[in-house]
């Protein structure tokens, strides 16, 4: 579905990191995603990191769409195609969920999803204390919340990866929900795998077309936009592309 | 020779279902996984002689009944399609290698590599409405579409077809000239010119401003391009728009189409679409006690 939306709220959730609130709601599953249309400018994929109530994205500036989609101000117009592709299965009783710099926004979604704080636990790194988001909407709906960054400017020294392994070797979890670059995904895969718990991972690939269609967003033929975002560390066990390569506009392979 | 079975131009299909060109089509394993979900044939993504990005987003709107699409024929060129046809290849269905191109050598020397990649077939995309100096901008011209036949039939042995656009009142004309270039079969239609403006932003939504409608709103008019060509043309008809169920593949059988093409239903339905339409044809044979679906092909013709 195709809906104009006008920006109610703009929060500044992070360094170059904002979340924009929207005025129309979205019926959509924790880890769904949305194509976001900046007229004039782009459209682009998004995750969504509010589903309950309003609808919400939170975008970090790496680029000319992401900056152009940050520096629009409260009563500004975007498009929401969405929402696309799969959600987060929850059912699993004691949950890790791990968030790496604006991976946190569908990682927070499913934290708040479970709805039970004894339920499921938080791991949020980031580079630096400037990145960390959602510390303390996560601390309201989890009891076990603990922070890392790579430079130790905040909470634990390390990457989220190694603040994961540890507590996964500290307590026992039958589920790893994780959503970061893809390094910090193929290193969490591993830790996960080490440990024996089993995890979801959200992917990013181009997306294009949303829907199913044109095929810019495959990894060894599954689509993010409709198999995806969400796989499981079985299905992506199997990919040959994960971690090492992805298709650019043209639909050529690069390194990554 | 089970009851799905069709011959098309020569090429056996197990079932009527093929692919339609860019919808999953750009890469191997995308190919793959739709013969496993039951195409009868797979048709490539339109491939050209270097790589191409395609316009920027937006290039889809999504609409109630179809989809306007302004890819801009993306690919990763022939040379790079190499290796995704040598995976495409192992699907054990006919691939059908689609093209596109501005001239017919620059056409027979990608048809060439084509049919070396194992295409059981070469699809000339002379129709697609948005790519400035490609697709419909040459496939709308009798004289041109004759001269790029005439040098693929020279270039291949596989057959050849001709994919067309409803975007002209000569669609008549120019398949009688893929027919008396050589051409081994017509396929249409490819998407309708349109476009979607957002009143809010008043702005065109797409980023090429007008793009390709697809999906059930222009069957309607992809029957009546297949019924008007299959009396004007003796060539088999591949008849393509808004394909969905196997009530459909029905009319456009029945309005002269010897095998059909599905796109924008991956989208709107999901792969499992293939196995849909052929167990409800299966279905329909049983019930009116038909052995082949060759007997209905123009069926409604009547008058
Ligand atoms: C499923 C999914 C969910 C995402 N969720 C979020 C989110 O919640 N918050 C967030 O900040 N970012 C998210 N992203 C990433 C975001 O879409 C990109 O950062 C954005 O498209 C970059 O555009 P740009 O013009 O600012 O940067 P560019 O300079 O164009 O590119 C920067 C990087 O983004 C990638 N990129 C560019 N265009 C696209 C595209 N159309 N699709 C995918 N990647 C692209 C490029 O390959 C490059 O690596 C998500 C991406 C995907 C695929
Ligand atoms: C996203 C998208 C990309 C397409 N790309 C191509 C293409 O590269 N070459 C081509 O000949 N047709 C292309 N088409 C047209 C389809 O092959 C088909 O002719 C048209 O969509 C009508 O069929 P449908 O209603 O089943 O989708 C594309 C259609 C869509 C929706
Ligand atoms: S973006 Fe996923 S198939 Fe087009």
């Amino acid at each position: 579905m195709f809906i104009e939306a006008r920006i109610t709220e703009r929060i500044r959730s992070g360094r170059g990191i904002t979340t924009l609130l929207f005025d129309r709601p979205m019926e959509a599953k924790a880890g769904q995603i949305v194509m976001v249309w900046i007229p004039g400018v782009d459209e682009i994929p998004m995750a969504l990191s509010h589903i309950s109530g309003v609808a919400s994205i939170t975008v970090k500036e790496v680029g000319q769409a992401t900056k152009a989609l940050s520096a629009l101000n409260v009563g500004d117009l975007v498009g929401l195609r969405g929402p696309y592709g799969n959600s987060w299965d929850l059912t699993p009783r004691r949950i890790l969920a791990v968030g790496g710099g604006v991976g946190m926004s569908p990682i927070m979604t499913a934290v708040e999803a479970v709805n039970d704080r004894s339920r499921v636990d938080v791991a949020i790194g980031a580079r630096d204390a400037g990145e960390i988001i959602f510390e303390e909407r996560a601390r309201k709906a989890s009891d076990d919340v603990r922070v890392s960054t790579d430079d130790g400017s905040y909470g634990i020294k390390g990457t989220v990866v190694s603040l994961a392994d540890a507590m996964m070797r500290e307590k026992r979890y039958d589920m790893v929900l994780g959503c970061g670059p893809e390094i910090m995904n193929k290193y969490l895969l591993k830790a996960c795998n080490e440990n024996k718990v089993p995890c979801q991972l959200s992917l990013e690939r181009i997306m294009k077309c949303g829907t199913g269609l044109c095929g810019s967003c495959v990894i060894d033929g599954l689509r993010v936009c409709v198999e995806g975002p969400i796989f499981t560390g079985e299905q992506i066990s199997r990919m040959t592309e994960f971690g090492k390569c992805k298709r650019d506009d043209a639909g050529l392979k690069v390194k990554i | 020779m089970t009851a799905l079975e069709v011959d098309l131009a020569g090429i056996k299909l197990r079932n009527p279902t093929l692919l339609a060109s860019g919808v999953m089509g750009e890469t191997g394993d995308s190919l793959l996984r739709v013969a496993v979900a039951g195409a009868g044939g797979l048709v490539t993504k339109s491939i050209g002689l270097e790589p191409r990005k395609g316009y920027p987003n937006p290039t889809l709107v999504e609409l109630p009944d179809g989809y306007i699409n302004a890819m801009g024929l993306p690919g990763p060129g022939i040379e790079a399609f190499a290796e995704e046809m040598e995976i495409a290849t192992k699907s054990g269905v006919p691939v059908i290698g689609s093209l596109f191109a501005a001239i017919p050598e620059d056409f027979a020397s990608l048809a060439i590599k084509m049919e070396s990649y194992g295409a059981a077939a070469i699809e000339l995309n002379l129709s697609c409405p948005h790519a400035k100096g490609y697709g419909m901008e040459v496939g709308i011209d009798p004289d041109a579409v004759h001269a790029i036949v005439s040098s693929v039939k020279d270039a291949v042995r596989v057959p050849v077809m001709a994919k067309l656009t409803p975007n002209t009142h000569r669609l008549l004309d120019v398949a009688r000239a893929v027919e008396a270039a050589g051409g081994d079969a017509i396929v249409a239609i490819n998407t309708v010119k349109a476009m979607a403006i957002s009143v809010e932003a008043r702005r065109p939504i797409l980023h090429n401003t007008t793009g390709g409608l697809s999906g059930p709103a222009i069957k309607p008019i992809g029957l009546r391009c297949v019924y008007e060509l299959h009396e004007a043309v003796k060539l088999p008809i591949v008849g393509v728009g808004g394909i969905e169920s196997s009530r459909d593949v029905l009319e456009y059988m029945m309005a002269g189409a010897t095998a059909v093409q599905v796109g924008s239903a991956v989208g709107r339905r999901g792969l499992k679409v293939f196995r849909e339409i052929c167990d409800g044809l299966a279905e329909h044979m049983a019930a009116n006690g038909l052995n082949r679906l060759s007997e209905i092909v123009g069926a409604a013709h009547v008058h």
